[in-house]
């Protein structure tokens, strides 16, 4: 028998701990019960594994591992009867003895819904979502949010009270609900996956990782509600962001602009898979915003060079995104496509009839550095020192400073006009 | 079952225009009457302007008696509602129901299950 590499055991158990959990949680109705069950799994799977081989369906032997132990540990602990009697009837009724993973119930789309409740703040929902789904530890998910480590746990540790105290059902919500609450799951899942892309700061490992995972996550979504366009459209917007990361940072790690990027440095495949949805949405013909903003991405995607996008089709989709989610943001990005097509002048009139006071775009460093932008194609060079000098100001990441720093020197030698 | 506690609350100050009250409390009526016919009523009361409130505090082995409410600020509980519901989703839609009716904001709050039984 080949041996095991170190590592695989945690690899299949990370990869298997979201469907785990989500079963026992359903058969135990308690989320610490089904997190402790599952880590009793791990520990029989680092004793066995080794001799007796990594099991046919590791899903299967983990929750039927887990239950087992789960249920040992309730007869154990039980000082109070009708504990007992429920490991007993757990156990009479633990028919679940397989090796087939297909036999394995998926209970993930429920235990998802409950860590997304509205009833918990999003950052607890986000927390939540990539410890009991993605299977990160309390540590890892603290250090991905420059959290201490303690304040993460008690985070965790007070969320999964409320859950059980409050009575926060583990339920896919019903068709009224679906489209809010499925809002709120998707928004969880794309917050996971910026906080790894805008690589603001802490362990670039971890945040690599982030992104990844919430990209699992929607591919998990996305078999379980594959009648939900807009969960195909998140994978899809985050396939296509995510192709460019190797050309999004240059040599001397400073952020390089879309315009400005390697194309050959993208990944073709993940390019290919996120169109491929992108078309298939189109077919469907169930528009939503993440759909809108995977297609912009894929327009940009299709263009060999910056030159060669078509801009005009960037612009009738962000005309379509602000009738489905008309925000400010949204018609700052339409401004950019104006400014390709219209001229900067035309861009710079849009952006300033925004009622900047009223959304606090004063604050947003974008909205300054698009302005700076726009000013400097006008050649208003000291306006667009200015402006660039209030982007700075406002960015919270070192990376995007950097860059916009280098960008105000540039005007200085007179470059870019 | 579980018991949620769903408590509203008041700005302090002089209460709506007779009109509005009006149509409030007849909403607040309709929906107590709903929620007894739905069988998810357990009990449900207005209360005195928080300044009719005494505090009674421990202190030193004694008790204090102490005038107004407990605590300080611009909103105090005006009256609540105690339901029983099988999950949060099912009291939050109550509590919607009740936020609307009330047009102010709702606490929903749930009952250790050992309490009151």
């Amino acid at each position: 028998m080949p041996p095991i590499p170190a590592g695989e055991i945690e690899h299949v158990f990370r990869a298997e701990y979201g469907r785990a959990v989500a079963v026992l949680v359903r058969t135990f109705g308690d989320i610490d019960t089904a997190e402790e069950a599952v880590q009793d799994a791990f520990t029989i799977a680092v004793e066995r594994w080794p001799s007796s081989g990594i099991p046919p369906s590791p899903a299967g032997w983990i929750i039927t591992t887990a239950r087992n132990r789960a249920i040992d540990r309730l007869r154990r602990e039980s000082s109070r009867r009708d504990r007992h009697a429920q490991a007993d009837f757990l156990q009479a009724n633990s028919n679940l003895e397989t090796d087939e993973e297909s036999d394995v119930p998926d209970e993930r789309l429920r235990l998802i819904f409950t860590c997304c409740h509205p009833a918990l703040a999003t950052s607890v929902q986000v927390a939540l979502t990539l410890r009991l789904l993605g299977g990160l530890t309390t540590a890892e998910i603290a250090r991905a949010f420059l959290t201490p480590d303690a304040t993460m746990a008690q985070r965790l540790v007070r969320a999964k009270a409320k859950i059980r105290d409050a009575g926060i059902p583990y339920r896919v919500p019903d068709a009224a609900e679906l489209p809010e609450r499925l809002r709120a799951v998707l928004a969880v899942i794309y917050l996971i996956f910026n906080e790894g892309y805008v690589a603001s700061s802490g362990d670039r490992l971890v945040r690599d990782d982030l992104s990844a995972e919430a990209i699992r996550l929607a591919r998990v979504l996305s078999d379980l509600m594959s009648g939900e366009p807009e969960v195909l459209g998140l994978l899809a917007l985050m396939l296509l962001i995510e192709s460019r990361r190797a050309a999004r940072v240059g040599p001397d790690g400073h952020l390089v602009l879309l315009a400005d990027q390697d194309r050959t440095r993208w990944s073709h495949t993940l390019i290919a898979e996120g169109q491929a949805i992108v078309r298939h949405c189109l077919r469907r013909n169930r528009p939503g915003p993440y759909q809108i903003q995977a297609a912009i991405n894929a327009v940009h995607s299709d263009a060999p060079t910056a030159a060669a996008t078509d801009w005009r089709q960037v612009l009738h989709l962000y005309d379509q995104l602000l009738i489905f989610a008309p925000s400010p943001i949204v018609a700052l990005n339409r401004a950019v496509a104006v400014a390709e097509l219209d001229g900067p002048a035309a861009a710079l009139e849009l952006v300033d009839a925004l009622e900047v006071d009223r959304y606090h775009l004063d604050r947003y460093h974008l909205f300054h550095a698009i302005r700076a932008d726009f000013l400097r194609r006008l050649g208003r060079r000291e306006d667009a020192a200015t402006e660039y000098a209030q982007a700075i100001e406002c960015s919270a990441n070192t990376a995007e400073r950097d860059f916009l720093r280098s960008k105000a020197e540039a005007l200085g030698h007179g470059g870019g006009v | 079952m579980k018991q949620y506690l769903l408590s509203v609350y008041q700005p302090d100050g002089p209460a709506p225009a007779p009109e509005l009250l009006q149509k409030i409390m007849r909403d607040v009526y309709a929906l107590r009457d709903e929620m007894r016919s739905a069988n998810v009523w357990v009990f449900s009361g207005g209360l005195h302007s928080a300044s009719s409130a005494t505090v009674l505090r421990p202190q030193e082995g004694e008790i204090l008696t102490i005038d107004g409410p407990f605590t300080e600020g611009k909103e105090h509980i005006g009256g609540f509602t105690i339901i029983k519901a099988p999950d949060l989703d099912e009291a939050l839609a109550w509590g919607r129901k009740l936020a609307r009716a009330t047009t102010l904001p709702i606490e929903v709050r749930p009952f250790r299950e050992d309490a009151g039984h």
